[in-house]
């Protein structure tokens, strides 16, 4: 537990540091939100126009300023209000954060039904065709773009078969579970395609090489049942990179995955902070990354505390 | 391994399920018109938006004193009726005594005042401003009549009143500063709710003056990719669409439940030079640059041949054929030859600035250009850059050519006066000053003869293709694409859906 609160610790480090970055970073690519907002017209604003703007926008003080006042407000947990969508930016957040929740999960799930059996399946029938045929496969899984599969997928559904789910009315799970399904069925498949090569690859040669190890080879001498040798004995141990990619891509995909939420119309974390960096809404694009930042590092450490968990030899925090 | 096929099987025999009952959820309303757009409005403050969505929605809330039909005649809207006095410097409104706001107040002459006040205010960033800085006074004698008294001759402005920009919106708001969180018009329809980037629920207004709207509302959708939209449309969620990309358009009358509308906008597409920038200084490199172009050939490869080659003016009533205009034939022999008058027989390089995605086309536009200068020696290098980014840098004037899509107005002097008049507000993007563009523009300004007008600005477009600071390329169009049932709409230059207050949805 002592590396549970050590670890705890360092958070509130990263997300200054994050804090920092993001501020900074949108500040110094060119334009503001008056450009966002008026575009071109926006020359035609006389000096004193374009200062009552500046104070609307409260970018008209000094950036330290600025940083200061979000920064005093955060720590209280009030990251400030969305100039587009006129809400405290928290709420924006929240409201988007389930659909984004909900996605990653599918999409996992749909990754680990598929890439991990695949990979196990595989790595059994080593350079056997049936092998080959799972990695040719998880090649063209992974090098599929995911536009190319959403966009496929929309195609042959409503051309072929003049069916799409609801797109640009979203449903909540909770609201209508079944309808809520529907629209996010081909999303999370072509998020999960892609993440189940990966799956796939990273399961097939982990579970190799412990099939390789002594101990697999003294049970085998024991007599143990080839199936129970690799679900009791191998698969645990060729989890732990599993684990590790698993952790990775999930963090990435509570980040919001922009494209498939653009295509599908689904109202994400993605979708919405590409809107706040092309509309400059600052307050929101620096509350979403925060945000996102404080995700990954849970999911970080949630993938630290599993590899104990899975493999006892592993002492977590120990020098 | 069974087992896990097993379990995809079942798994996608659940998603599968789920699917059908999505689509099969999906009611089939008659009454209420389903629309898509890509881009979502950006605000809900009539005089400060000026993105084209943005506009689109409010002019379906708010109403300004006049609108402009299909013809870009100028016709009643809040106001019944209007003059111009003998010398041009009072302009006099009757407005209609059944304008009614939604909050349920009438619109009265003091609703018009506090909101042209309103744009007139420096506080206000009113970006339209600039169009209405000859009004000096305005007043309010009557019930139902409201004086504008300007320190000028002003004809133009009565055009820049159509706009959305110039809406009038309740002086009870204004007071309350709540312009741009609550939307209250007087205008066919209410806004009752907008959730930005996702949708907007609109409802007809009953108690609307001008007449009644043939639905009970329209929800629109926002699907930012326009190739989903299309979809959307062929499987019947969507009874009606915007759509930009030509390359989508296009694909519409293949379905043969669709129907697409084309209007030729008064927007261009434009290359622009930079004359402050070697060598674009030199007349004869200019000239060379427009020689050197074949502009139907760009619309034809980046556009699918979707629109027509223009010079500066766009509007129908003064658009003349192009080809009368300086080298709209394309002349490479010619163009040479003024490269090497100009001591440029080698070529330059330059750069070309462009946006992504705005037009959809930018990027294929600069390309084929690139390509036809190459043949007299410019080597162009083109930049792509996110639209904020290059709005900035437009803004600045920072860069030797920019590929563009300026906006129309129905006026000419309205249109131009920012770029090619000495003190034009965008006069240091333009970075071009000419005493003959500058003395036409302020003789168009004040004469109130039409014929005379079309004169003076027909001299205007000759002089300036001739000088060639810019190279007016073609004009686009606006679509829109809708299932057949859906009977009424008709389409505006300026790309106005006000005409869905005429739409109704059959079976």
């Amino acid at each position: 537990m002592n590396y549970l609160a050590r670890r705890l610790m360092t958070f509130p480090l990263v997300m200054l540091g994050v804090s920092v970055l993001v501020f900074v970073s949108i500040r110094l690519v060119p334009g503001d939100a008056i450009t966002a907002m008026l575009g071109t017209e926006a020359g035609l604003l006389t000096p004193d126009q374009r200062a009552a703007l500046e104070a609307y926008f409260g970018i008209d003080q000094g950036w330290f300023t600025q940083y200061w006042r979000w920064l005093a407000g955060a720590v209280q947990g009030d990251l400030g209000v969305s100039v587009t969508f006129g809400k405290p930016v928290l709420d924006v957040i929240l409201e988007r954060f389930p659909l984004t929740l909900e996605l990653a999960l599918l999409s996992m799930v749909i990754a680990l039904a598929i890439g991990l059996p695949a990979g196990i399946f595989a790595a059994t029938r080593n350079e056997k065709p049936s092998d080959l045929a799972v990695r040719i496969f998880a090649m063209i899984g992974q090098s599929t773009p995911n536009f190319v599969f959403a966009l496929l997928a929309i195609y042959v559904l409503s051309v072929g078969f003049g069916v799409l789910p609801a797109m640009g009315e979203f449903t909540p799970f909770l609201e209508n579970p079944l309808r809520n399904l529907g629209q996010m069925i081909l999303p999370a498949l072509t998020l999960g395609f892609a993440f189940a090569a990966a799956v796939t690859r990273i399961s097939r040669s982990a579970m190799l090489d412990i099939l390789s190890d002594d101990y697999i080879r003294t049970a085998r001498a024991k007599g143990v049942p080839a199936r129970k040798v690799i679900w009791r004995h191998a698969l645990p141990n060729a989890l732990i990179p599993v684990v590790t990619l698993s952790g990775v891509e999930f963090g990435y995909l509570l980040g919001g995955t922009v494209i498939v939420e653009q295509i599908f119309a689904l109202p994400g974390l993605g979708r919405m902070v590409l809107d706040a960096i092309l509309q400059r809404d600052y307050a929101l694009v620096q509350g979403s990354v925060l945000f996102i930042a404080l995700n990954f590092m849970i999911v970080n450490l949630l993938v630290d505390l599993a590899y104990a968990m899975l493999d006892p030899r592993i002492r977590l925090g120990a020098k | 391994m069974g087992q896990s096929l097993m379990k995809k099987f079942a798994t996608s025999v659940a998603f599968a399920a789920a699917l059908g009952a999505a689509t099969a959820a999906v009611p089939a309303s008659a009454e209420t018109l389903r629309m898509a757009w890509s881009q979502d409005a950006t605000g809900l403050d009539p005089h400060k938006q000026t993105a084209f969505s943005s506009l689109r929605l409010l002019e379906l809330v708010y109403e300004p004193l006049v609108r402009l039909n299909a013809d870009l005649e100028i016709i009643p809207a809040i106001a019944e009726s209007w003059e111009f006095s003998e010398d041009g410097k009072t302009l006099t409104f009757k407005l209609d005594a059944d304008a009614k706001f939604q909050n349920g107040e009438k619109v009265t002459p003091a609703d018009v005042k506090a909101s042209f006040e309103r744009v007139l205010d420096e506080a206000t960033g009113a970006a339209a401003r600039a169009n209405f800085t000859s009004i000096e006074s305005i007043d309010t004698p009557d019930e139902t009549t409201v004086v504008f008294n300007l320190s000028q001759p002003d004809v133009p402005m009565l055009t820049a009143m159509t706009s959305i920009n110039a809406a009038v919106v309740p002086a009870s708001e204004i007071e309350a500063g709540t312009i741009g969180t609550k939307a209250i018009g007087s205008g066919p329809f209410k806004l009752d709710s907008w959730e930005p980037n996702q949708k907007e629920v609109l409802s007809a207004n009953p108690d609307w003056a001008g007449g009644e709207v043939k639905v009970d509302g329209i929800n629109i959708s926002v699907l930012p990719d326009e190739t989903a939209i299309l979809a959307a449309l062929r499987t019947k969620q969507v009874d009606f669409a915007l759509i930009n990309d030509p390359l989508v358009a296009t694909l519409v009358p293949n379905e043969a439940s669709l129907e697409l509308s084309r209007t030729p906008v008064l927007a261009y597409h434009v290359l622009q030079l930079n004359p402050s920038r070697e060598p674009m200084t030199e007349l004869a490199v200019r000239q060379a640059i427009s020689c050197a172009i074949d502009r139907q050939d760009v619309l034809d490869t980046a556009l699918l041949g979707e629109g027509a080659v223009t010079g500066p003016l766009t509007m129908p009533a003064y658009r003349s054929d192009p080809g009368a205009l300086f080298c709209y034939e394309r002349d490479v022999e010619k163009a040479k030859q003024l490269m090497a008058d100009a001591g440029y027989e080698d070529g330059f390089s330059a750069t070309v600035i462009a946006a992504t995605g705005e037009p959809p086309t930018a990027a294929a536009e600069a390309q084929v250009i690139q390509s036809q200068l190459a043949e007299i020696g410019i080597k162009l290098d083109i930049k792509m850059m996110e639209l904020n980014v290059y709005v900035d840098t437009w803004l600045k004037g920072d860069f030797d050519m920019a590929v563009a899509l300026n906006g129309g107005r129905a006026d000419p002097y309205s249109m131009y006066n920012r770029y090619w008049t000495k003190d034009g507000n965008l006069q240091h993007v333009a970075n071009y000053i000419d005493d003959t563009l500058d003395s036409l523009m302020q003789e168009g300004r004040v004469e109130t003869d039409f014929d005379k007008r079309k004169e003076i600005f027909a001299k205007f477009e000759t002089h300036l293709a001739e000088v060639s600071p810019w190279i007016w390329l073609y004009t686009g169009y606006t679509y829109t694409a809708q299932q057949k049932n859906v009977k009424g709409f008709v389409p505006s230059p300026t790309g106005t859906l006000f005409g869905l207050t005429e739409v109704s949805v059959g079976e």
